[in-house]
């Protein structure tokens, strides 16, 4: 398991492209943000957060069909099937490895940007903490869909389809846990919200995504 | 003799094919009595005025739209687990059912909370997790539309379907959590207490029978033309090879 996450890393960091895109995606909304509703600064104070949120989960989307189709194309997800690792377990690492080279980008980067949209001081440690939370999620959640649409031709727009719906509960806990941080309010519960439905998403998911792989290998 | 006798697509079209225009009928002619007696033979609430009466419309479809999902699920899990073709089928044909069920109940609620609550939309839970549900039906559907082999159509939706009803029921109890929305709890409950008053109670139930047997008569006849479509293709397929 170790060695195929090592191998995905490398193959996203070397070959080009994938690494970097979600990244200048998620800067390029931010910045069309204040031309969209204009410069004035307490509006963007309080859409910041929720700005913040579906940028980074437009960015994640953007680098899904990565996770199965080029494995997919060159034959070595079958490889990857017949060999002694559980399928489950590939598609688990797929996730992991999906979410290190975008997840964890964007949550780093999330505070940065946070400056150009005015976001409240207080809200900064909230925004990192939920977006570290809540990522993982994002990229298991878009493994699954990535798994369903593997064998169908140019799936993009239609796996979007599939997986915005199940990133809306992310979305929504993770949004409200920093708006909450903003106003200085308590915002552990939502918080806890975020890290069940990552913990749900990985207990359960890697087993939907195997199946669906299983269906497309066969 | 076992129900799964009906798992056979002769036997399931011979069997349903003489049920269709009773349940249709009968679903017709309960509708027009359920919804005559609660447009025109029920008091005016006192504050709400005549816009109550779309509430005949309003919570049938909205029960429907969910319990078609439910439905759908079922029809997956026997056919990930029996790989009966039918049931494959039936979950395909409930899909577009399914839809127009969901947009009734939105249409009507937001004609209901137009004079109501002053606006047709808001972002309420509820309101919200019907727009998710909806979502849902499309992906369905699409992905059925975009794989051509049946076979992995029907297991590959069948997944969607299991993962996709997790966050539907999720995002649908979790109504009961929030109580800010602006829209109200649940008037139909078994438990009696909370029960909106008996006058608009009668109807109402006899509406929601007649969308239930409107709905099953309209997936026995889509099930039974998803069937003759998938035998014409496999002619075409004989043809040609």
């Amino acid at each position: 398991m170790i060695a195929l996450l090592k191998r995905d890393l490398k193959l996203a960091v070397r070959a080009g492209g994938g690494f970097g895109l979600g990244l200048a995606f998620f800067l390029i909304v931010i910045v069309l943000v204040p031309f969209g509703v204009g410069p004035d600064a307490a509006v963007l104070t309080r859409i910041a957060p929720g700005m913040l949120w579906v940028a980074a989960l437009l960015a994640a989307l953007l680098s899904l069909d990565r996770i199965f189709a080029l494995d997919f194309e060159d034959g070595s997800l079958p490889l990857l099937a017949t060999s002694p690792l559980p399928l489950e377990g590939v598609t688990l690492i797929k996730g992991v490895a999906h979410w290190v080279t975008t997840g964890l980008p964007l949550t780093l980067a999330a505070p940065v940007l946070g400056f150009l949209l005015n976001l409240e001081p207080g809200a900064y440690v909230w925004l990192f903490a939920s977006l570290a939370l809540g990522t993982p999620a994002l990229s298991m959640i878009g493994a699954f869909g990535a798994a369903l649409t593997v064998g169908v031709k140019r799936g993009g727009l239609l796996m979007s389809l599939l997986v915005l719906p199940l990133y809306v509960p992310t979305l929504i806990f993770g949004a409200e846990a920093v708006r909450r941080g903003a106003d200085g309010l308590d915002a552990s519960v939502p918080m806890l919200m975020v890290a069940g439905i990552t913990l749900g998403c990985f207990a359960l998911l890697p087993f939907a995504a195997a199946a669906a792989l299983r269906v497309n290998l066969r | 003799m076992s129900i799964w006798e009906y798992a056979n697509p002769k036997k399931f079209i011979a069997t349903t094919t003489p049920l269709v225009p009773w349940l249709m009928w009968t679903s017709v002619a309960i509708l027009c009595v359920g919804l005559t007696w609660g447009f025109f033979f029920t008091p005016d609430d006192a504050r709400q005025g005549s816009t109550v009466k779309i509430f005949y419309l309003h919570v049938p479809s909205a029960m429907m739209a969910i319990n078609a999902w439910i439905m759908m699920l079922i029809a997956s899990l026997i056919w990930l687990v029996r790989r009966h073709h039918v049931s494959a089928l039936a979950a395909k044909a409930a899909a577009p059912i399914g839809i127009v069920m969901t947009v009734m109940a939105l249409f009507t609620g937001a004609i209901w909370g137009q004079p109501m609550w002053g606006t047709w939309w808001a972002w309420d839970p509820r309101l919200t997790s019907f727009l998710i549900l909806f979502l849902f039906y499309l992906g369905y559907v699409a992905l059925w539309a975009a794989i051509e082999d049946s076979d992995t159509a029907a297991d590959l939706t069948s997944v969607l379907c299991i993962v996709g009803s997790v966050f539907a029921v999720l995002s649908r109890y979790a109504v009961n959590f929030w109580n800010q929305g602006l829209h109200q709890p649940a008037s139909l409950s078994l438990d009696k207490e909370e029960n909106v008053a008996d006058v608009f109670w009668y109807p109402a139930l006899v509406c929601i029978a007649g969308f239930v047997l409107l709905f099953v008569a309209l997936v026995l006849m889509r099930t039974a033309t998803e069937i003759r479509l998938r035998r014409m293709r496999a002619l075409e397929m004989r043809m040609r090879g």
